[in-house]
């Protein structure tokens, strides 16, 4: 009887650590995230990362091979099938804030080997192909500022809020 | 005694069928001739990515230090309209409705041409390809005779009709001043957030288009638009859709524009050189017999 309890016991934890470890599988995994590449011109985004991790479950949806989910592009697959876990997993670690310096350049082009991570987005690219793409594809919120509003230096560069041209051209707002 | 009319005919005849032979066997020859600097920088351009944020024509307008627009730049109503470069805005972004559900958006700017048709129609010589890649002008040789209006292919120097003193073609120019000769690239490039523009060696980024595309094949027109256009040009485009239906000329000519006129401009010196010669010379001989009658009529005057 003992014994049974005991198996089922284990059982029951060994589906839980499973759960567990599909979501998360090691420490140091950050509940909110700030993002603030862009806070010239907008509020830097608290990313809900615990939130998403619990609505997805697929870490490689974002994180691609990193994490050692398993990949499902075939392209990625051809090398990263078995690669597990990286030490690297943050999107700052890999994709650059600056993709397009001379220097950045020149070290894409003299990858070794020359071929696959060279076309690789920059970091504010990665952050928002990814995340728009899914927000369309889950109907997620998309508009620009559902996600960071603007600041003074944004409005003042997007000529909008006090920064609104003064004098239309044409009288427009009839229309409206 | 052949009649001085008749001649002319004749000459005129023969010159024009010069011409033609000379414009026909000449295109194949002149397509092409300039392959580009080798080091020349280029912007690959994929639509896929686009979601019409109009960033780009925000960070123009500040980099170039241009007027205030109309609108906000975060009035999307702007998207109703097919809008073109203007002497405010050296870039554009418009919506094109390519299904019943699909829209896509597409940035308008310079293409920067590796053969400028711009560049070969100005006659004080305004433009300059720069071995960046950038085809940039000097406003201040600018006479306003808007030539390269008519000469670019994709219709886009503007012109300040507002200026009553001092009118002047406008338009982008890769940002070269403040930042391509530095090696960093345009405004529009950088603040873009979905990295709609790619800024790399010319070079490299037709093979990265290429590779794209053999990537995806599902996804893209197996197409880069710009690779081979009007002789090349530095900004190249992907798209999911044929190039007609967001409003790009889909069947344009691989030859530079130079080509549709290099030969006859070829034979222009000819012409200004040559014939008034051969026709001085025709008219002394036809003239010759009326010696006598010549002197007569300037003994008449004395």
């Amino acid at each position: 009887m003992h014994a049974v309890k005991r198996q089922m016991i284990l059982g029951v934890t060994g589906i839980l650590m499973m759960l567990v470890s599909s979501v998360c599988f090691g420490a140091g995994i950050p509940d909110k995230v700030t993002i603030n590449s862009i806070q010239k011109y907008y509020a830097p985004v608290s990313f809900n990362h615990a939130a998403h991790i619990n609505k997805l479950k697929d870490c490689g949806l974002c994180h691609h091979h990193t994490t050692g989910a398993q990949v499902t592009d075939p392209n990625c697959a051809r090398c990263h099938k078995n690669s597990g876990a990286q030490a690297t997993v943050s999107c700052k670690g890999c994709h650059t804030a600056e993709p397009f310096t001379p220097e950045a350049l020149k070290q894409q082009r003299d990858q070794q080997p020359p071929i696959y991570h060279r076309d690789k987005p920059g970091l504010k690219a990665a952050y928002h192909i990814s995340c728009l793409g899914c927000h369309e594809k889950m109907h997620g919120p998309t508009g620009c500022q559902d996600c960071h509003k603007r600041n003074d230096g944004g409005d003042a560069i997007f000529k909008s809020g006090k920064y609104a041209p003064k004098a239309p051209a044409k009288p427009k707002a009839a229309h409206h | 005694m052949i009649e001085r009319r008749d001649f002319l005919k004749g000459c005129l005849a023969c010159g024009v069928t010069a011409a033609t032979v000379s414009v026909a066997s000449g295109k194949a020859m002149a397509a092409g001739s300039f392959e580009g600097y080798p080091d020349a920088m280029g912007v690959l351009v994929d639509l896929t990515r686009c979601v019409g944020c109009r960033s780009c024509e925000v960070a123009c307008n500040n980099e170039q230090k241009l007027p205030e627009p109309d609108e906000a730049f975060d009035d999307m109503s702007v998207f109703k309209d097919k809008r073109r470069t203007t002497e405010k805005a050296y870039t554009v972004v418009n919506k094109y409705q390519v299904a019943t559900e699909e829209t896509l958006f597409r940035k308008i700017q310079c293409n920067h041409c590796t053969e400028p048709a711009c560049l070969s129609s100005c006659f004080v010589n305004a433009y300059t390809k720069t071995k960046e890649g950038a085809v940039i002008y000097d406003a201040s040789v600018c006479v306003g005779c808007r030539n390269c209006m008519i000469a670019c292919p994709f219709n886009i120097p503007a012109y300040s009709y507002s200026s009553p003193i001092n009118p002047l073609v406008k338009k982008c120019i890769f940002c070269y001043d403040t930042r391509v000769k530095d090696g960093k690239p345009p405004a529009c490039v950088e603040i873009c957030p979905q990295q709609v523009m790619t800024f790399g060696r010319r070079a490299d980024l037709i093979k990265l288009g290429h590779d794209r595309i053999q990537a995806n094949p599902a996804k893209y027109v197996d197409k880069l638009y710009g690779e081979k256009a009007v002789g090349g040009t530095s900004w190249m485009y992907l798209s999911s859709v044929d190039f007609d239906k967001v409003g790009m000329d889909g069947h344009i000519q691989n030859e530079p524009i130079i080509s549709n006129v290099k030969d006859f401009l070829g034979f222009v010196p000819m012409v200004l050189t040559i014939w008034p010669a051969l026709f001085t010379g025709v008219h002394l001989l036809a003239t010759r017999n009326k010696g006598g009658h010549h002197d007569h009529e300037e003994g008449d005057h004395q």
